[in-house]
C-alpha cells in the first residue's frame, strides 16, 4: 500500500472532528487504523448525523452492522461511513447498540441513501431504526425468521453427500 | 404440368425418431441467468461463441416458448419459488440444465441463502460442472443434452 | 466532451401542492407481502436537503382510476440485468412511481466470510460483482493489508493496476453493450462481447480462469504475469480502440440511439450524492469524482488519465462517460506497460507470504511454516478498516473487522450497484415506461453486487 494509507489525518481534518464533537458533545473522536471515527451513543446519532452533513459530509456512503457477541459488553456496533466529496474526507461513526434493545434513530431523514442500507441492517442484524419510512427485510424473504448474520445465527451449511450415480457417457 | 421424371425421393423413418430429431434440433433455451455464470451464458451466445451454431441461439424471454432452461448461477432461497414458478410455465417437452457449481451443488456457499442444488426443485438433466463453465463446457452440456434426446434416452 | 448542458429538462416541473396519496397507495401485488412505499413522494421533498430538486409529482384527479395499475417486472425479466424485480405504478404510459425489490440473489457472502480465513476471502468476494471480479479482489486485499501494515512491493502493484483497469475495460464493454441490446442496438451487443473475449483470453493465461479469478491476494498477486504479456496486452491495447471507433460510429450520432437516450433518466448532481449513488452516474451528472484520483490506491497516482464527467446526467451522458472511461484505462494500462518495474510479484514478509518453493524441498521449518500459512491463515492484528476503491459502477468499499485470529470477525462490502440501484425511482419518476429499461441499462447494476 504506498499513497493511500493516510499516516496522519490532515490538521483540517481535525478542525471539523473538534467542532462536531462541539457540537455534539457526547461524541468521542478518535483514531483507528488512520482513518477517523467518532463513537456516539445512540440518542446522539442522528443529531451527529446532521451536523456532519452541515459540515460537508454530503454522502452517507454505507451503514453496516458488527455483531461483538462475547468480545465486547455491548453486543453490537452500528458503523455509519460517510463521505465529504467536497472536501475529500471520509469519517466512521460507531454507535454501540445493546443487545436487548437494538434501536438507533433512523438517518433516512438526514440521508436518504440510508434508506436500503438500514433495511440491510434490519434484515441481516435486527437493529431496528427508528423513524425509518419502510423498514422492512430487503435481502431474505418476507417470512424469512431471525437475522442471519448475527453470529448465534448458524451458517446454515449442509452436510456435503457424495451419492453413487450412473454413469454418464 | 411437367412430368415427374426423376424416381420420388424417399427417406423412411419411424414416426418417434423424426420427432426427436426436431426436437433437438431446435430447443429454444429460456433465458434464466441468475449470476455470474448467466455471463458466461451471454458470452455463449454471442460473436465469439456463437451458439447459433447448434440452432440454439432463440434465448426466448418467456417460459411459454422455451423447451430449455438453462439455470446459470446460484439459486437463492427467494428465488427458488419463481424458478419452479418459471419451469411450471414451460410448456412439455421440456429440459433443464444446470450450469455451474451453485446451481448444481450449491458450490463454495453452503450457507443459509442459497439451495443446495437446483435439483431440489426441478428436475435437472444434464450439469454442467465449473465456476463458471466457460462457453465450450456450456456447449459440450448442449451437445451432450441433444445426445440424449436423439438417441431416445431424455425424449419427451 | 460533452456537448452543452441544455436549460433545463422539462420533466422536472415542481409541484405545490402536496399529494394526497392516502387513498389508492395500498396497493399490494399479487405475491403479497412487498407494498409500494407509502408517501414516498411526499417525504421525499423532505428528504432532500441541499437537493435543488422539488418533487413534482401531484395527483391528476381527471386521470380514471383505470389508468393507474401496478406492474410487476422481474426477477426474471431479460432486461433487468439478472433477477431485479420493480413494480412500478403506471398512470396509462407514464411511470409514476418505481420500487425495486432485491434480494433474489441473495449469498450469504458475508456470512460464508467469517468461515473462511484471510487467504481464502478472496474466492468468496471475487464473486459479489462478477463483472469486475479483480476489483472485489483488490479492494478486500487492500483492507486486509491495511490492517496487517504490509508493504506491497512495487510489481505487484503495477500488476493490480493493469489488471482492475483492464477489468474496467472488460466491465464497460459489457454495459455498454447491455446497454445497446436492451434498447434495441443487438449488433452491440455481439461487438461488445466480441472485445471482450480479448481480455478474458488474457485474464485465462494470467489467473487460469475468464472469470472469478481470485489472482489479487492479500500480500500482492498469486502468479507472476505470463511470459509474452506485453504482446497481448499490446494486442488489446490496438484492437480494443479501433473497436471502440466502430461503436461510436454505430451509436454516437445514430438518431435512434439519441432519440432514446438523450433527456431520459435524468439525475441531478445534488440526488446522486443525497442517495449515496457514485460512478459514473455521479460523473455523468457532471461531478469529478473518482476515488482513483481523489484517493489513489496501489500507486495509481503515478499514472496519468482524466476523470470524464458529463453535464446532463442521462442515459446518452452515461454511455459517453464509459466510453471515455475505457480510452483512459487503456491510457493507464499503456503507462504500466512501459513502467513495469522489476522484483517480486508478492510480499516477502513471511508472515504472510509463504516461503519460496525451493526453500520448502531443503527445510522443514519451511514446509511446516508453508503448510500452516494455508491451513490456519495467517492471524490478522484486531481493528477495524474501511478502505475504498473505485470500481467500474461506483465506489466500492470493504469494511473488515478482525479480532486478532485467522479469519474476520466481520466483512462487509460496501457495493456500489445496491446504492446505485436507489436512484432507479427518481430517475424513472415520471418518464415513459418504454424508457425503463434503458434506465436500468444505463445504471449497470450487477445483481451479485446488490444482494450479495
Ligand atoms: S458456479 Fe461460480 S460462476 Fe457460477 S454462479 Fe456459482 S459462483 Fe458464480
Amino acid at each position: 500500500m504506498s499513497g493511500d494509507s493516510s499516516p496522519g489525518p490532515p490538521a483540517a481534518a481535525d478542525e471539523v472532528l473538534a467542532s462536531l464533537s462541539e457540537a455534539v458533545p457526547s461524541a468521542e473522536a478518535g483514531h483507528s487504523v488512520g482513518d477517523h471515527v467518532i463513537r456516539v451513543p445512540a440518542e446522539d446519532l442522528a443529531r451527529l448525523a446532521g451536523a456532519a452533513r452541515d459540515h460537508g459530509f454530503e454522502m452517507c456512503s454505507d451503514i453496516t452492522v458488527v455483531d461483538y457477541l462475547g468480545k465486547r459488553r455491548v453486543r453490537f456496533e452500528v458503523v455509519v461511513n460517510l463521505l465529504s466529496v467536497q472536501h475529500n474526507r471520509r469519517l466512521r461513526i460507531l454507535v454501540p447498540v445493546p443487545e436487548g434493545d437494538p434501536e438507533v434513530p433512523s438517518l433516512v431523514p438526514v440521508y436518504p441513501g440510508a434508506n436500503f442500507l438500514e433495511r440491510e441492517a434490519y434484515d441481516m442484524f435486527g437493529i431496528r431504526f427508528a423513524g425509518h419510512p419502510d423498514l422492512t427485510r430487503i435481502l431474505m424473504p418476507d417470512d424469512w425468521m431471525g437475522h442471519p448474520l448475527r453470529r448465534d445465527f448458524e451458517v446454515g451449511a449442509v452436510p456435503v453427500q457424495f451419492k453413487a450415480s450412473p454413469r454418464v457417457t | 404440368m411437367a412430368q415427374l421424371t426423376a424416381p420420388p425421393q424417399l427417406l423412411t423413418t419411424t414416426l418417434g425418431k423424426a420427432i426427436r430429431w426436431s426436437q433437438q434440433q431446435s430447443m429454444w433455451p429460456a433465458t434464466f441467468g441468475l449470476a455470474c455464470c448467466a455471463i458466461e451464458m451471454m458470452a455463449t451466445g454471442t460473436a465469439h461463441n456463437d451458439l447459433a451454431r447448434f440452432g440454439m441461439e432463440v434465448f426466448r424471454a418467456s417460459p411459454r416458448q422455451a423447451d430449455l432452461m438453462v439455470v446459470a448461477g446460484r439459486v437463492s432461497q427467494k428465488m427458488a419459488p419463481v424458478l419452479r414458478q418459471v419451469y411450471d410455465q414451460m410448456a412439455d417437452p421440456k429440459w433443464v440444465i444446470s450450469m455451474g457449481a451453485c446451481a448444481s451443488t450449491g458450490g463454495m456457499f453452503n450457507n443459509y441463502a442459497l439451495v443446495q442444488g437446483v435439483d431440489q426443485i426441478v428436475p435437472v438433466d444434464v450439469y454442467v460442472p465449473g465456476c463458471p463453465p466457460g462457453p465450450q463446457s456450456l456447449m459440450h452440456g448442449i451437445l451432450t443434452l441433444q445426445d440424449k434426446v436423439v438417441s431416445g434416452e431424455l425424449a419427451r | 466532451m460533452m456537448a452543452e448542458p441544455t436549460a433545463t429538462t422539462d420533466i422536472w416541473v415542481s409541484g405545490t401542492e402536496a399529494p394526497d396519496v392516502s387513498e389508492w397507495m395500498v396497493a399490494g401485488t399479487d405475491e403479497g407481502a412487498q407494498e409500494m412505499e407509502r408517501d414516498e413522494t411526499v417525504e421525499r421533498s423532505v428528504e432532500q436537503r441541499g437537493s435543488r430538486v422539488v418533487d413534482d409529482w401531484v395527483v391528476d384527479d381527471s386521470v380514471d382510476d383505470d389508468e393507474r395499475m401496478i406492474v410487476n417486472m422481474g426477477p426474471q425479466h431479460p432486461s433487468t440485468h439478472g433477477v431485479l424485480r420493480l413494480n412500478i405504478e403506471l398512470e396509462g404510459e407514464i411511470v409514476r412511481r418505481v420500487k425495486p425489490i432485491i434480494g433474489y440473489l441473495h449469498t450469504g457472502m458475508e456470512k460464508t466470510a467469517e468461515t473462511l480465513t484471510f487467504l481464502q476471502g478472496g474466492t468468496n468476494v471475487t464473486r459479489m460483482d462478477y463483472l469486475a471480479p479483480l476489483h472485489n479482489e483488490l479492494c478486500y486485499s487492500l483492507a486486509t493489508e491495511k490492517l496487517l501494515g504490509v508493504e506491497i512491493p512495487p510489481r505487484a502493484q503495477a500488476i493490480r493496476i493493469l489488471m482492475t483497469e483492464l477489468n474496467r475495460v472488460s466491465s464497460h464493454l459489457v454495459a455498454t453493450a447491455t446497454n445497446g441490446m436492451d434498447i434495441g442496438a443487438l449488433s452491440m451487443m455481439m461487438y461488445g462481447f466480441r472485445e471482450r473475449e480479448l481480455i478474458l483470453a488474457f485474464f485465462e493465461k494470467t489467473t487460469g480462469l475468464r472469470m472469478n479469478h481470485n489472482y489479487i491476494r492479500p500480500g500482492g498477486v498469486a502468479a507472476d504475469l505470463p511470459d509474452g504479456w506485453e504482446e497481448d496486452v499490446a494486442e488489446i491495447l490496438e484492437r480494443i480502440p479501433l473497436a471502440m471507433r466502430d461503436y461510436e460510429d454505430l451509436l454516437k450520432e445514430n438518431p435512434i440511439w439519441l432519440g432514446r437516450t438523450r433527456g431520459v433518466g435524468i439525475i441531478t448532481a445534488d440526488e446522486c450524492l443525497a442517495y449515496g449513488v457514485t460512478g459514473p452516474t455521479l460523473r455523468a451528472a457532471g461531478v469529478p469524482w473518482d476515488l482513483r484520483k481523489s484517493q489513489p490506491y496501489s500507486g495509481i497516482e503515478a499514472y496519468e488519465f482524466d476523470v470524464v464527467t458529463g453535464s446532463r446526467g442521462d442515459v446518452y451522458d452515461r454511455y459517453r462517460v464509459r466510453i471515455g472511461e475505457m480510452h483512459q484505462s487503456l491510457r493507464i494500462i499503456e503507462q504500466v506497460v512501459d513502467t513495469m518495474p522489476r522484483g517480486d510479484y508478492k510480499t516477502t514478509d513471511r508472515k504472510v507470504s509463504p516461503p519460496p518453493r525451493q526453500r520448502i524441498d531443503e527445510s522443514m521449518e519451511a514446509l511446516i511454516h508453508h503448510f500452516k500459512i494455508y491451513t490456519e491463515g495467517f492471524k490478522v492484528p484486531a481493528g477495524e478498516t474501511y478502505v475504498a476503491i473505485e470500481a467500474p459502477r461506483g465506489e466500492l468499499g470493504c469494511y473488515l473487522v478482525s479480532d486478532g485470529s485467522g479469519a474476520p470477525l466481520r466483512m462487509h462490502t460496501r457495493a456500489p450497484s445496491f446504492s446505485n440501484l436507489q436512484a432507479l425511482p427518481i430517475m424513472m419518476a415520471d418518464s415513459l415506461v418504454a424508457d425503463t429499461v434503458a434506465c436500468i441499462a444505463s445504471l449497470d447494476p450487477v445483481m451479485g453486487d446488490v444482494d450479495r
